[in-house]
């Protein structure tokens, strides 16, 4: 029964060291996992019998993904800055060709704009998932910009996108990121493509579904990379079945990528094409979803 | 427990069996009971001793949600009587002989592993997790760490085995250039060959590996089906699945033979399962048959046969009867008394023609009597045909045989030809499995074939 009580000891004082040297109220979205646990209470009396894993492991991995959040997030404000700003000069065409690769930077780093409250629904909120009259973001300027044709109306949502990822920016600094969180992310970030990017209903407006599949897949690689070390030596088998998975989900991609560097719209993929891209998903995210092993037992 | 005991204990309804099945005999024994008796005593004891269906009474075998392994002093009884478990290993794959249990989900797989070594270990996986599941227990694995989605998915969790079976079969697709099996195909197998008013769809058809879960429990079917489905995943992909049922043993007080959704009996003229010499000469592959590897295994007929349930529903009886060339009441040969009379194909009615029409179902597919398989099919309903409005239920049918060429190929050929039945109905999905033998301990499905 002792096994029961581990992951929250970890997470417990992953989270508490992470308080400690940060925001306090950031940290609580890492430490929401426990409490939902009856067994928390007792796992804060068996942290001493915690097992090997511990925050000092992941010290590199953990440094390694907050470079690469925060380079992916600076690249995102740029990009969206251009959209924006195409928008709001009536600039259809361009807005258009801007809008999806955009995107792909803040897919790629899903996970860390979840712990950061509702700065996801703010920004990537599909008609329906929020009230109407708090319905704002990416998908809003998307509806006006493939569904009305128009940029008008637009600019107001424009600003508070771009307000919106600066603010993301700005917010990163101060989020948790250990080893659960990458290792929770990397299997988000697949559930994400699982439930609404391979079914086509995330961009349903402009059908760029496949740019958001690539990154989400770009995402959740660069976790499995950079947790490579520790899951090598943790369960060489696991790292090694995770690695060929990606490669077999990426040579299925492969052939949806267009000369421009982009992917080609979701209505010209065939129901055997969804399908194959489907279960190649889940053949990667099953293994990926035992990486929890390295947090020990 | 010995067989011998165990065997001893489910036949005299005096000694210390779980309480259902001590129940059973109770009751004056008829035909009809004691073909439920093999069920529930085990079909393998009573076939010479194969031992494949030993039922293990009174283990307490529940599916633990803690960490209790069997054998561990604490899973020695949860209290609950248990006589419905049947042994993984044997001679023969279970669910084949077996009774049919009330449940059934069907999967067929597609591999995606490109070589043997691939197709082995999935296999090998494949028969662990049976293996627990046919036992009763949580599958193995991390079933407690926090940090891992648990091993078993866990909605069979406290639920007894209920039946569960499972058996597996290799399709004709299996034996292509990808697993170095083209040579060990067995002569005569195949996909089935056309037949008159096929109307087969691809999405329903084929798959190189067929996986028949039958259960006394839909959740417990069903749990095994995923499982088995979730261990696949990186080795092999769903093509299709099916759900079946047929009605329940406890709905049905005097165990009569169960009837299809067009109201009629079903099963009526199956051989006996009880008669070894019979199931070895129309179920279960002998020496002679040629490739080695089956013996002992069976060949497996799928057929999606859908109704057109509305059109059935207003046919007059006496087209309905006539149809089945049975009652539809006693399911008696039209012109006799009771359901397991043979019938007088001779007879005439006043004007001269035969009481049983020629082209009746049972007439036509009786033949000349000589060739027979056993049927073990379940009622489908997959909801609504969206495009009509129609129900979209019919007939999930399932046949064992030594041979598809001489059994199931020619009967089908004479029934798509004539049979009057085929007014109100549609195949529309097709598929066969060259079923293993069954797994001895120590080893996996289908190792006598890699």
């Amino acid at each position: 029964m002792k096994a029961r009580y581990t992951l929250p000891a970890v997470l417990l004082l992953s989270s508490v060291l992470f308080a400690a040297c940060g925001n306090k109220e950031e940290a609580q979205p890492a430490a929401n996992n426990t409490q939902t646990s009856p067994t928390t209470a007792a796992a804060t009396e068996t942290n001493a019998a915690a097992p090997a894993a511990s925050a000092a492991d992941f010290k590199d991995a953990t440094e390694q993904y907050r470079t690469y959040a925060i380079s992916e997030i600076d690249a995102f404000v740029t990009e969206t800055e251009k959209f924006t700003e195409a928008v709001k000069a009536g600039k259809m065409d361009e807005a258009k060709k801007l809008y999806a690769p955009a995107r792909m930077h803040y897919e790629r780093i899903e996970p860390i704009a979840e712990a950061l409250g509702n700065l996801d629904p703010d920004i990537d909120a599909r008609q329906g998932d929020v009230d109407d009259k708090d319905w704002r973001g990416f998908h809003k300027i998307e509806q006006g910009l493939w569904e009305k044709k128009t940029t008008d109306g637009m600019s107001e949502y424009a600003d508070r996108l771009l307000q919106d990822a600066k603010l993301l920016r700005a917010k990163v600094e101060t989020v948790d990121i250990d080893a659960g969180l990458l290792v929770t992310g990397a299997v988000e970030l697949l559930n994400e493509v699982s439930s609404s990017k391979v079914t086509g209903e995330e961009e349903r407006y402009s059908h760029t579904d496949l740019y958001d599949f690539v990154a989400n897949v770009e995402g959740a690689q660069k976790i499995y990379e950079i947790l490579k070390p520790n899951l090598t030596a943790k369960d060489p088998a696991l790292e090694k079945q995770i690695g060929e998975k990606f490669e077999a989900l990426n040579k299925e991609l492969a052939p949806f990528a267009t000369k421009d560097g982009g992917y080609v719209t979701y209505d010209k993929l065939s129901k055997e094409d969804v399908r194959t891209l489907s279960q190649n998903l889940d053949a990667l995210a099953e293994p990926l979803s035992q990486m929890g092993t390295i947090l020990g037992v | 427990m010995s067989k011998k005991k165990n065997d001893e204990q489910q036949l005299n309804p005096t000694t210390d069996a779980g309480q259902e099945s001590a129940s059973l005999f109770r009751k004056p024994v008829s035909r009809r009971d004691m073909l439920r008796l093999a069920g529930a005593s085990g079909v393998g004891l009573l076939l010479g001793g194969s031992g494949a269906f030993g039922i293990m009474a009174a283990t307490g075998a529940t599916k633990q949600p803690a960490s209790d392994k069997p054998g561990s002093p604490d899973n020695v009884t949860t209290g609950i009587p248990d006589a419905n478990r049947y042994d993984f290993y044997g001679q023969h794959q279970s669910g084949i002989t077996t009774p049919s249990q009330n449940f059934m989900c069907f999967a067929s797989f597609d591999l995606t592993v490109s070589d043997a070594a691939g197709l082995k270990s999935l296999l090998q996986a494949w028969t662990r997790a049976s293996a627990s599941l046919m036992a009763g227990e949580l599958l193995d694995g991390q079933n407690e760490n926090l940090n891992l989605p648990p091993a078993d998915t866990g909605e069979a969790a406290g639920l007894t085995p209920s039946r569960i079976t499972i058996t597996f079969g290799a399709g004709p697709s299996l034996f292509d250039h990808r697993f170095g099996l083209a040579g060990k195909k067995p002569a005569g197998f195949g996909d089935l060959p056309p037949f008159n008013g096929d109307n087969l769809m691809p999405e329903w058809c084929g798959g190189d590996l067929g996986v028949q879960i039958c259960a006394d429990d839909m959740q417990v079917a069903f749990h095994g089906m995923r499982n088995l489905i979730r261990i696949a995943r990186g080795s092999a992909v769903l093509r299709w699945s099916q759900e079946g049922f047929q009605r329940s043993t406890e709905s049905d007080p005097n165990k009569a033979t169960p009837r299809n959704l067009m109201g009629f009996k079903d099963g009526t003229a199956n051989p006996s399962v009880q008669d070894a010499a019979m199931m070895n000469e129309v179920v279960w592959v002998q020496p002679e048959d040629g490739a080695g590897w089956m013996t002992g295994g069976s060949y497996m007929a799928v057929r999606r046969i859908r109704m057109r349930i509305e059109v059935w529903d207003r046919s007059s009886l006496s087209d309905q009867e006539n149809t089945f060339g049975r009652y539809r009441v006693s399911g008696a040969p039209l012109g006799s008394q009771h359901e397991f009379d043979r019938g007088d194909m001779e007879a005439k009615d006043a004007s001269g023609k035969p009481v049983i029409p020629m082209n009746s179902h049972m007439r036509v597919a009786r033949g000349d009597g000589k060739m027979q398989i056993l049927r073990r099919p379940y009622s489908y309903s997959s909801g609504m045909d969206n495009t009509t409005g129609q129900l979209d239920a019919g007939l999930f049918f399932i046949s064992y045989q030594r041979s598809l060429e001489k059994q199931f190929i020619p009967m089908q050929q004479r029934l798509a030809q004539i049979d009057a039945l085929n007014e109100y109905i549609q195949h529309i999905g097709s598929a066969t499995f060259a079923c293993f033998p069954g797994v001895r301990q120590g080893g996996y499905i289908g190792d006598t074939l890699l």
